[in-house]
């Protein structure tokens, strides 16, 4: 069992679109909101394999897309003190800020770092005792026990240059937020790793709401028999959570995550790019673990400013209210080589999967 | 960056270890997984092993997923 090819047999997932076309009789809109879904939904062109009455609809489960401008800038205002390194994920370094991006100020001299884990970040600390050493942390529950796990490391091995710019978000204040949207969504497609993670309860508000939710992994079957699921939630009038990939997540979760997360984050109010502040929907170091925060240590607060470019609908497509193509520059003045919005940025940004995947990038490239 | 991907153990040293998938093995951080053994498949996160993958649960959803395309025949 290598827990891929398995789960991407043509021949099954046609008899599961099959079982789709037949049993889908609502006029349904349904939302992926985790960027890993976009991408294997427009990859294995499911949406062509789905009935008329199926919309799916994109959201905000892209980690680098909802990091706000203002942590941004705080990110680029710390490597302006010469005696910081700044360690980043590699797609970090390309989303606009206010003036300027990571890329940029590393170009004029910064001192940026890529970096692939957290645990990476600790071991340049250690080579660079002289300097303070920062870890520009994002990324949902998925990432955050993985943070929290580099800063008991780091205080394991004495390591006291090491800090963490937290700009993670948490799943529930968002959850929250959709249902207050006024798009209408029937369901939920909810991602894998995150739920790995934190476990099922987290959906209730959306079950309660009436919307299925259907834990779903990331293999073109898991995804097929996910809107399956849905489909024959709707059609039943009955809205649960469902575990779709129980070979990875549990209704639990992890609890050693669940700990480690617990002991060295507070929860605190978070800007979500295109969205707004959210409460209680980031984290901080806190309580034992205070002094790894780079805000607290730096006397940084993260400004709430959050004016996108001009003519970018990323906070739309963020919130399920538009799609890329429905943005006058997607493929004319915003390419990923070029990115405009935040969107366009990552590889889990929705404009970003659209234009390499889907085939509206295509048509709008064609053109 | 929150691509995960399932990967193998091969070794373990206290809280890391080596995983790999194909020709590729790197060093991984188990500390999110105690219960961890060589052999098992994880999903690999940012460096981490985040879930330990269960083959009985894969072997049943398989299973399950054949028996969805019998029914619409
Ligand atoms: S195509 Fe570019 S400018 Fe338009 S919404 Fe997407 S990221 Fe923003």
């Amino acid at each position: 069992m290598k827990y891929m090819t398995e789960f991407r047999d043509g021949e099954i997932a046609e008899k599961i679109a099959g079982a789709i076309k037949k049993q889908s009789r609502k006029k349904i809109r349904v939302m992926e909101f985790c960027g890993g879904h976009t991408i294997s939904l427009l990859k294995y062109g499911i949406p062509d394999l789905l009935p008329d009455t199926i919309e799916m609809v994109s959201g905000p489960g892209c980690p680098v897309c909802v990091t706000s401008r203002g942590e941004i800038d705080t990110a680029i205002q710390l490597t302006e003190n010469p005696d910081v390194i700044l360690a980043s994920f590699g797609d970090m370094i390309r989303v606009p800020g206010t003036s300027e991006s990571l890329r940029q100020a590393k170009a004029k001299g910064a001192d940026i770092r890529i970096v692939y884990s957290p645990d990476d970040a600790v071991k340049i600390a250690d080579e660079n005792r002289g300097k303070d050493v920062i870890f520009f942390a994002v990324g949902f529950e998925t990432t955050a026990p993985v943070t929290a796990s580099s800063i008991k490391l780091a205080e394991a091995m004495g390591v006291d240059n090491y800090f963490v710019l937290s700009a993670h978000k948490t799943t529930p204040g968002i959850l929250g937020a959709l249902l207050a949207e006024e798009v209408r969504l029937d369901g939920f497609i909810c991602p894998g790793h995150v739920t790995a993670i934190t476990g099922t309860a987290m959906y209730k508000p959306l079950t309660d709401a009436c919307k299925p939710c259907v834990v779903s992994g990331f293999e073109p079957l898991d995804i097929m028999s996910s809107i399956l699921s849905v489909v024959q939630q709707v059609e039943k009038n009955v809205a649960t959570t469902e575990i779709n990939y129980r070979r990875v997540v549990s209704s639990s979760g992890n609890p050693t995550a669940q700990k480690i997360m617990g002991e060295v984050f507070s929860p605190v109010d978070a800007v979500w790019r295109g969205i707004g502040v959210i409460p209680n929907s980031g984290l901080k170091p806190d309580g034992a673990y205070k002094r790894f925060d780079a805000c607290a240590k730096f006397g940084l607060k993260i400004t709430t400013d959050e004016k996108e470019t001009r003519g970018c609908i990323c906070d739309k497509i963020l919130r399920g209210l538009k799609k890329p193509v429905d943005c006058k520059l997607f493929n004319t003045v915003c390419a990923p080589e070029e990115p405009v919005g935040a969107c366009m940025v990552s590889d889990e940004g929705t404009c970003s999967i659209y234009y390499r995947f889907g085939k509206e990038g295509r048509e709008v490239a064609a053109r | 960056m929150c691509l995960a991907v399932p990967m193998e153990v091969t070794e373990i040293n206290d809280f890391r270890g080596i995983a790999r998938m194909g020709g590729v093995s790197r060093d991984v951080n188990l500390m999110l997984v105690p219960d961890v053994k060589v052999g098992d498949y994880v999903i690999i996160h940012a460096g981490s092993a985040i879930s330990i993958l269960s083959e009985q649960e894969a072997k049943k959803t398989l299973d399950l997923l054949g028996e969805i395309g019998m029914d619409s025949e």
